[in-house]
């Protein structure tokens, strides 16, 4: 037995040349384009020598802020790739007709679609959303980090393990040409034999981890560690939102942790889950998927609704419409969130009971949610709204997450579902709430807390170009897609026969080309920003008259966040204290503890990458080493018992005697 | 708290006597043992995940052998009984931390962690027979379900014992310092959830498995 | 936990805070929670061995039902659960956890029973011609 081992096999797996898709043209161009890309990147660094300062100040940091800021340009440059492959989508419908077969032919395009859904959910919604929190959240409580310091790095790392597997899978392999959610039997090893589903798994288990510890983290962070006096009921709505999201985190990313490992072991050990033989029964993988699938929509959803209250509360300078409600309706969601699963499988035949409760359920849910818009409308009503880009995304948020939203109850009834399913309506719809809802309120997010994290606003006249031409291409994009899905043209499909769709199909691309348009103004945005930082620096720590806590200090604050913990008396706290015309104290500085940074995380992400790719391509001997050498590192951790150090009162008055005399300068 | 009654009591109007800042250093509370809880909250999905899959698939025998034809009621009770031994010892190593002293602290640590490697011999035994006679998890879903449920938890009973060893060397080399006790309370709670996996277990998998 | 209370834990110095653990084992707990499950462990395991019960429905009831007290008796005098521990925050997440594994397990058996019911009606003996 010994003797058949092949040591090659042990090392490189079933990792063969012929792995490498050199026989398609555009993977191929797309290689050397990234290839080049990052090249320059890394010259350019190397260059200016900044290797040393990124590992010092960004990769090791445990401070919240920096790994918030991390978050955000992975979801931002993951963001890029999810979109790259919506627009070959689109540009594959649009000219795929009759006799044209288009440029992609369907085993790519089955991984491209695949790809796409993955990307954009898991590494682009998820890490910004978690960004956001991981920025703001301990700011708005009042808290000098998150409770475990460490551990947040380290779930960022396993967080960018995940999405480096995926981008590998580009150029190494093959993806996954399941779809987004992978279902068997097309997902088990007899009808996706390749390493895509592989890549896949182990993509999403290795994030998953650090998903859920960040959970945990915020969770805690949010309950231990509020500022003395910020009882529940006086924490700002978005710390209130990321509350419950991080519960929803905690209680459905090990479903998903569950079901990923189920269908890992059908593949790798041949047990029978989800098998079509033997008793399998992958009906199941699909209950169970969505028992955390849908949880997640509202992961992503419940924060951005947070980011929302803040914008339009500061913007229309009065306070939160309905507070109290706002809690509760998020509250409610939170619950509702776990009875609703089934709606997602309506046509899988459990029958008209089962059908009906899980149906009248998500009906439901959608009157808390009418109640956050209500809330957000009246908050508006008799405010004097001033339409910077923050509220500017937000208004664009109601009006499309309404329209979403009713498509979504449309589909929320089993008889209509019956004949929606699976069809472009309901590609539509969900893209109408997650773009409408997430991703518009991921960018009121960004513009609103831009100027916190680095000082200076984003330019206002590309952001209101990027604007337009996102909003516009998003209807031109996805209106289309209802017209299509009420015909019954269902999803996933790389060519057409009837020629009467295209013109609808055309209007879509068009609509993905805006919003490409709209992507280059906000990359151009960004940059003419940076050259005119002068122009918009924000000197006050407070540039939109803002009402929690975050605006209380520097923009970007200190490393320690407040010199003083902050001491609440009621919600809109930062407001509170401007209303009583509160001093900045100039003396009187304590030394503050603080957490080390630590290399610890950055290193077991790289190993967990290695781990996983090993497994990817039954790289046994890689895969073992790999994972022990995990193991010892995570141990050898656990014996560093020195983790915290003093800033100096001297360091602390420094930093803010700069801060006095800057704000001195510019009253 | 001298000023506690004045500051909880905002709307009055601007009073000197609102503070809006900490003079004093503040040391918000550690979170480690809720967080511990947390992560142990997200495990027990975990697991009724693997329930789930077992209610669901736990009777598609597929031809092959039943539960009561595979499901032994005694060694899972003599199982049993070394978990439930093993969850008293950890208390009592618990009961002599709290009176600080190390070294019976340290016996019943190796006692428990004894009783720990005592169950998962003979849980890796009789996943041994079951797979020499040609019932491993490929045979059916059944099987499969069985074999993931218990194996899970007996993957956890293993991480459990590393756990324990690291943290026995680090006693021995740092003492009964607060950090310590910390992970020894929080390696407590893993091991007593375990014990409380179990009991879904042996009920659930076990005795109902092998009811007619 | 009382406002008050935690601001003034807030102060104490963090090198004194073996308190943190919050936890006071006793002894006496410790016997009584292992003396319950064991009595609680023989009682299933005697109903099954002995055949106590004609129906396996009635006897997979008591086993459940068993279990859910022995669960109850491990969280109270292993795992120390109460409604105080850390403010609360402890009760109040296993209360949500125990509703989503209720769903979870509920949900699911629920929904494949009438999925295979009505997608594999030839499955059922009962159904064939």
């Amino acid at each position: 037995m010994i003797a058949h081992i092949d040591p090659a096999k042990l090392i490189f797996g079933r990792l063969t040349l012929a792995s490498l898709p050199l026989h398609e043209p555009i993977v191929v161009y797309t290689f050397i384009g990234v290839a080049l890309g990052g090249l320059a990147v890394l010259g350019a660094i190397t260059y200016f020598r900044l290797w040393g300062y990124l590992w010092r100040e960004w990769f090791t940091s445990i401070d919240h802020k920096k790994i918030g800021i991390m978050y955000m340009v992975l979801g931002f440059v993951m963001l890029l790739r999810g979109f790259a492959d919506a627009i070959m989508m689109r540009g594959q419908q649009a000219i795929a007709f009759g006799g044209s077969t288009g440029y992609l032919p369907p085993e790519h395009y089955d991984q491209i679609f695949t790809a796409h859904g993955v990307i954009m959910i898991f590494f682009v919604a998820m890490p910004m959303v978690t960004g956001l929190m991981n920025f703001v959240m301990p700011l708005q409580i009042g808290a000098r980090d998150v409770a475990f310091p460490f551990l947040n790095n380290f779930s960022f790392w396993m967080t960018v393990s995940g999405a480096m597997l995926v981008m590998a899978s580009l150029f190494i392999g093959e993806f996954a040409r399941t779809g987004w959610l992978a279902y068997p039997p097309l997902s088990d090893i007899a009808s996706s034999p390749d390493a895509g589903v592989d890549y896949y798994i182990w993509a999403l288990q290795i994030a998953g981890v650090g998903t859920l510890l960040s959970g945990i983290n915020l969770l805690v962070t949010i309950i231990k560690m509020r500022a003395p006096g910020m009882t529940m009921m006086k924490m700002p709505v978005f710390t209130w939102t990321a509350l419950c999201t991080n519960v929803l985190i905690v209680a459905a990313f090990p479903v998903l942790t569950a079901v990923l490992a189920l269908l890992a072991l059908d593949r790798y050990v041949g047990t029978n889950f989800f098998t079509t033989e033997l008793g399998g029964n992958a009906m199941m993988y699909v209950n169970l998927i969505w028992i955390w699938g849908h949880p997640e929509v509202y992961i992503l959803v419940l924060p951005v609704f947070g980011i929302y209250s803040e914008v339009t509360a500061t913007f229309s300078r009065k306070p939160l419409f309905g507070y109290a409600s706002m809690v509760y309706a998020t509250v409610v969601i939170t619950v509702l969130s776990y009875l609703v699963w089934l709606h997602h499988f309506f046509t899988m035949g459990s029958g008209a009971s089962v059908n009906s409760f899980f149906g009248i359920t998500t009906m439901i849910i959608s009157i808390p949610t009418g109640a956050k818009i209500f809330n957000w409308l009246f908050t508006m009503y008799r405010g004097r709204v001033v339409f910077d880009l923050p509220m500017m995304w937000t208004v664009a948020f109601m009006i499309t997450f309404v329209i979403g939203g009713m498509t979504g109850v449309l589909l929320a009834v089993p008889p209509a579902d019956f004949s929606l399913h699976n069809s472009l309506f309901l590609v539509a719809h969900f893209h109408n709430v997650i773009i409408g809802g997430v991703l518009f309120g991921l960018f009121a997010g960004i513009y609103y807390w831009f100027p916190k994290a680095f000082g200076f606003r984003l330019d206002p006249f590309w952001g209101k170009c990027a604007f337009w031409f996102w909003v516009i291409g998003f209807y031109f994009a996805f209106m289309p897609l209802y017209v299509l899905g009420l015909m019954g043209v269902t999803r996933r499909l790389n060519h057409f026969d009837d020629p009467s769709l295209q013109i609808w199909f055309v209007l879509a691309a068009f609509g993905a080309f805006l919003i490409l348009l709209g992507i280059g103004c906000m990359l151009v945005q960004i940059a003419v920003s940076i050259m005119r930082r002068e122009q918009l620096r924000d000197v006050t720590g407070d540039p939109w008259g803002g009402r929690t806590l975050e605006w209380s200090t520097s923009s970007p604050p200190p490393p320690y966040n407040f010199a003083f913990t902050p001491r609440i008396h009621d919600h809109d706290a930062w407001w509170m204290m401007k209303k009583y015309r509160y001093q900045r104290p100039l003396d009187g500085y304590l030394p503050i503890h603080m957490p080390h940074n630590t290399p610890t995380g950055i290193i077991l992400g790289a190993l967990s990458f290695v781990f996983g790719f090993a497994m990817i391509w039954y790289m046994w001997l890689v895969a073992a080493v790999a994972f022990v050498t995990m193991l010892v590192v995570a141990i050898a951790h656990t014996f560093n018992y020195d983790r915290e150090y003093y800033i100096p009162a001297d360091e602390v008055r420094r930093v803010e005697q700069a801060r006095t005399e800057l704000l001195a300068s510019h009253v | 708290m001298s000023d506690m009654t004045t500051s909880m009591t905002p709307g009055g109007g601007p009073t000197e006597a609102l503070r809006f800042h900490e003079s004093r250093d503040y040391h918000p509370a550690n979170g480690t043992l809720l967080g511990f809880w947390v992560y142990l909250m997200s495990d027990c999905l975990i697991f009724a995940c693997l329930f789930a899959a077992y209610g669901v698939l736990g009777r598609e025998y597929a031809g092959g052998p039943t539960g009561p034809e595979v499901l032994e009621l005694p060694t899972v009770a003599l199982n049993t009984s070394l978990l439930l031994l093993s969850s008293i010892t950890y208390g009592f190593a618990v009961l002599e931390m709290q009176r600080d002293r190390q070294k019976p602290m340290m016996l019943w640590l190796v006692i428990t962690g004894l009783l720990g490697a005592g169950f998962l011999t003979i849980e890796l035994r009789e996943f041994a027979h079951l797979i020499a006679e040609g019932n491993g998890p490929q045979r059916s879903a059944f099987l499969s379900s069985f074999f993931t449920l218990v194996g899970t938890h007996g993957l956890h009973v293993t991480c459990g014992i590393l756990w324990l060893i690291v943290l026995m060397v680090q006693v021995a080399k740092k003492g009964l310092i607060t950090a310590n006790k910390r992970r020894l309370m929080c390696l407590s709670m893993f091991w007593h959830f375990l014990d409380v996996v179990w009991v879904g277990v042996f009920s659930f998998v076990y005795l109902m498995g092998v009811l007619p | 936990m009382s406002a008050h209370e935690e601001t003034q834990h807030a102060y104490d110095d963090h090198h004194h805070d073996h308190d943190d653990l919050g936890i006071h084992a006793t002894f006496g707990g410790y016997m009584t929670g292992f003396v319950l499950a064991v009595v609680l462990t023989i009682i299933p395991f005697w109903v099954v061995i002995g055949h106590v019960f004609d129906k396996s429905s009635t006897a997979a009831v008591v086993i459940l039902g068993l279990a859910a007290v022995q669960i109850v008796v491990h969280m109270i005098y292993f795992l120390h659960m109460n409604t105080k521990s850390e403010g609360g925050w402890n009760m109040l997440a296993l209360v949500f956890t125990i509703v989503l594994v209720v769903i979870t397990l509920s949900g699911s058996i629920w929904i494949m029973y009438h999925l295979n019911n009505n997608m594999m009606p030839l499955m059922d003996p009962s159904n064939l011609p």
